[in-house]
């Protein structure tokens, strides 16, 4: 995106409108669709809800267990319906990174709208073949003894990684946890950190 | 299809490319395609995997010198085209019309709004899963191998995991089968599984070490195997 020549994105621009007023004049598009798109995700506060559950999950041990086998009755108790989230634990030995190499498959319902390096080519070819050089562009080192587990989203579940809590956090509450809770941890490509993390 | 889209294991795309506090859309346009993205599924004027097969059949140059909603764009116009709900020539006539004259509203080419209640609008995608019309033909723990299919429709087995043996990790029930779905032959709702892979079985020596891959693939690309991974 913005690689395009600008005769392209006028183009493209020129199309989307198209499109959008022959939907409107068809009744397909309702009128105020795109505000509430905007709407929608201005005000979108991202990886919001992953992040809670993962807080909710490191301060509860018996959310814990449900988040990792039942994400459905996990994420009914913060308010979220949604029953194709499979939710993969980091632990000591294993390291657990999402993608989707066939398309973009992203788990938006708890996580918001993904990333623009996620859709792309670099990322979707990388990540199964050589994920700890991937990893390492992230700043992550994955020690070889560990295992690393790659899931490519090829069907309708949608996965979110359950990264390792950050050394000293003992003190903190979910509150206080959950603005440490990356996005890109919830993908696998970050750990948590004390310091807030970018992005 | 063996199409531009199947990107694992592709060599040379380079580093990941990140970008600081992304905003959700780049351009007002990418609001607009996601909006007619969610407008069309809600209406049923498509589903999910004719969705994705029409953005498979973009041009494979210009899937990879263009973004995410681009393809959308792409394969959105070229569903709706094919189903009949727009034609090729008003789609084209009205974008040269918006070329020709940039600063006009979108509504200075709506013949007339529909005076109809508001069609629907929804947020949430259809869910996939379905009553099992057989019993699972494997269970966990099962060594399988995956068929070396080549269609030249929508299918959801990568090519990176093609002929390779694996493992079922686990059953996720009976989910509609894009195979099909994306072709008007029907749901035919198929066993899901996870399989995990070592990663060697993929991509040989040049794998990394101690690593695995889980995929969900539908029964219909298994066999049963010898096992590894």
């Amino acid at each position: 995106m913005g690689k395009n020549h600008p005769n392209v994105d006028k183009y493209v621009e020129s199309r989307v409108r198209a499109l959008e007023s022959l939907l409107l004049e068809k009744g397909i598009l309702p009128v105020d669709a795109v505000d509430r798109v905007i709407q929608r995700y201005e005000a979108d506060t991202g990886p919001l809800v992953g992040a809670r559950a993962v807080a909710r999950a490191w301060r509860d041990p018996d959310y814990k267990r449900r988040l990792l086998g039942d994400s459905r009755a996990a994420l009914a108790e913060l308010g979220v319906e949604f029953d194709m989230l499979r939710v993969v634990e980091n632990t000591p030995a294993v390291h657990n990174m999402v993608v989707c190499t066939l398309c973009s498959c992203y788990p938006w319902v708890v996580m918001g709208l993904p990333p623009t390096w996620y859709k792309m080519p670099a990322y979707r070819s990388r990540a199964v073949a050589e994920p700890r050089k991937v990893l390492g562009e992230f700043g992550v080192e994955v020690a070889e003894s560990r295992e690393i587990r790659v899931w490519d989203s090829s069907a309708e579940l949608r996965y979110m990684v359950l990264p390792e809590p950050p050394a000293g956090s003992e003190h903190l509450d979910e509150a206080g946890l959950v603005p440490l809770i990356s996005r890109d941890a919830l993908i696998g490509v970050a750990e948590v950190r004390l310091t807030p993390p970018r992005g | 299809m063996d199409g531009v889209h199947d990107l694992g294991g592709m060599h040379g795309f380079g580093p990941v490319k990140r970008e600081a506090n992304e905003p959700a859309f780049h351009a007002p346009w990418e609001a607009v395609v996601y909006a007619i993205m969610r407008a069309s599924m809600s209406n049923g004027l498509y589903n999910l995997d004719e969705f994705r097969h029409g953005i498979e059949r973009m041009d494979p140059a210009h899937y990879l010198r263009s973004g995410y909603y681009e393809h959308w764009l792409d394969g959105i116009a070229r569903v709706l085209v094919e189903k009949g709900v727009v034609s090729a020539e008003e789609l084209e006539r009205r974008t040269e019309f918006f070329s020709a004259r940039p600063d006009a509203p979108t509504t200075a080419a709506v013949r007339n709004l529909p005076a109809t209640p508001a069609p629907s609008f929804g947020w949430l995608a259809e869910p996939s899963e379905r009553a099992a019309t057989a019993p699972p033909r494997f269970k966990p723990g099962d060594p399988v191998i995956t068929r070396n299919i080549h269609p030249r429709g929508h299918t959801r087995l990568p090519r990176y995991a093609r002929g390779r043996r694996g493992v079922i990790h686990a059953l996720h029930g009976a989910h509609v089968f894009p195979d099909t779905h994306a072709h008007g032959e029907g749901e035919q709702p198929q066993a899901l599984y996870s399989v995990r892979f070592d990663a060697r079985e993929m991509f040989g020596e040049a794998a990394e070490p101690n690593q695995k891959i889980y995929i969900d693939l539908w029964e219909p690309y298994l066999e049963p195997g010898a096992p590894r991974g």
